[in-house]
């Protein structure tokens, strides 16, 4: 099975050497070459270039990909590239980081599979402070 | 009408004002603080800070409304593809304009159903081909959405549609010859018209003819 990873960042590079534990085939696109360090002593694929290049996307194998994350440092450059992932490629599992909660909720419902770290983050935080149960403590404190 | 415009760069702040002029009323919306303060000089509180691929700032600028028009018109061709679609498919706005900066994007916007777009360079790579013939083949007019357009060939000696008739020519399926144009005069092409050396023939075909017509035309 093969994947593409657009963005090798801090994510898309965690997300690669997981996927390629789990026997994947995996090529990550960076537009910085210095990207894969990042991927330790790497065998798979890696190409220098924009996520928007076709010629890019097809150098790591967006026609044959079975799998598509795309976490770029930019939200609008995610959006783009997964969408046309999607429809020039037909991939079915496309998975997009969308940083901004509305924009992110806006495409999920165009039907883009989005990721929103940062909605993920406030409903982390809120359920831990429910969790912390502080007015059952301070009601018997009292 | 009504009319948002997305990038206060040069093209956005020379619309608006074209626009206004035409009393049409505007909001302009850019992210630099600093070309902001600009803007506010010239337009004062049609301009307003913010960055319009977020959904909370278009909603400031009165994207429920619906505008009558929105034109994303900022250097970067993604905000562009994002503000057209939250324009259109997020609140119904049924004229959007995108600005196209690199042409090689041309295609994502046409996949991504953005179809109305304006590209600067290309407009002018069609005027550079114009000026220089031997190039081949020059796009006239290219109706994007309806799948269509209008080129224009120069005929030289050694073509082989030279001292051909129309009639007789192996033209691609989904094309037509519509005019010869010699001697500064232009006359509709039939079937019995004669093409000469050194006539510039304008044709209607579907995009991806292009090259089977150049080469039944001029090789």
């Amino acid at each position: 099975m093969k994947a593409v990873i657009i963005g090798c960042g801090r994510v898309g590079s965690s997300v690669a050497l997981q996927l390629a534990g789990e026997e994947w085939d995996v090529t990550c696109i960076d537009e910085d070459e210095n990207a894969l360090a990042r991927l330790g002593s790497w065998k798979g694929g890696f190409v220098v270039g924009h996520g928007m290049d076709r010629d890019i996307l097809e150098e790591g194998g967006a026609a044959e990909a079975h799998a598509a994350v795309v976490a770029t440092d930019g939200d609008n450059s995610n959006i783009v590239i997964g969408q046309i992932l999607q429809r020039r490629y037909s991939i079915q599992c496309v998975v997009v980081r969308v940083l901004d909660p509305a924009r992110a909720e806006f495409y999920e419902k165009l039907g883009l599979r989005t990721v929103c770290p940062t909605q993920t983050a406030i409903s982390t935080l809120v359920h831990a402070v429910r969790a912390c149960e502080v007015g059952t403590v301070a009601q018997a404190a009292s | 009408m009504y009319v948002v415009i997305a990038g206060g760069g040069k093209v956005g702040a020379n619309v608006a004002r074209s626009l206004i002029a035409m009393e049409h009323e505007v909001t302009i919306v850019e992210q630099r603080r600093d070309r902001v303060a600009q803007l506010e000089e010239e337009f004062g509180h049609a301009a307003m800070l913010g960055d319009a691929t977020e959904i909370a700032v278009l909603e400031r600028a009165g994207i429920a409304r619906p505008p009558d028009l929105v034109l994303a018109v900022t250097g970067d061709d993604e905000d562009n593809l994002v503000i057209s679609q939250l324009a259109r498919e997020g609140y119904g706005v049924e004229k959007v304009i995108a600005r196209v900066n690199d042409p090689r994007n041309q295609e994502t916007f046409d996949l991504l159903g953005v179809s109305r777009t304006v590209c600067a360079t290309s407009g002018l790579l069609g005027l550079v081909e114009h000026e220089v013939p031997e190039h081949g083949l020059v796009r006239l007019l290219e109706l994007r959405r309806e799948g269509l357009e209008v080129v224009e060939v120069q005929v030289v000696a050694d073509s082989p549609a030279a001292g051909q008739r129309v009639s007789g020519l192996s033209l691609p399926e989904g094309s037509r010859l519509v005019s010869v144009m010699r001697n500064g005069t232009a006359e509709i092409a039939v079937g019995e018209t004669v093409i000469h050396p050194g006539d510039q023939v304008v044709a209607i075909l579907k995009p991806g003819a292009e090259d089977q017509l150049r080469r039944a035309l001029v090789g």
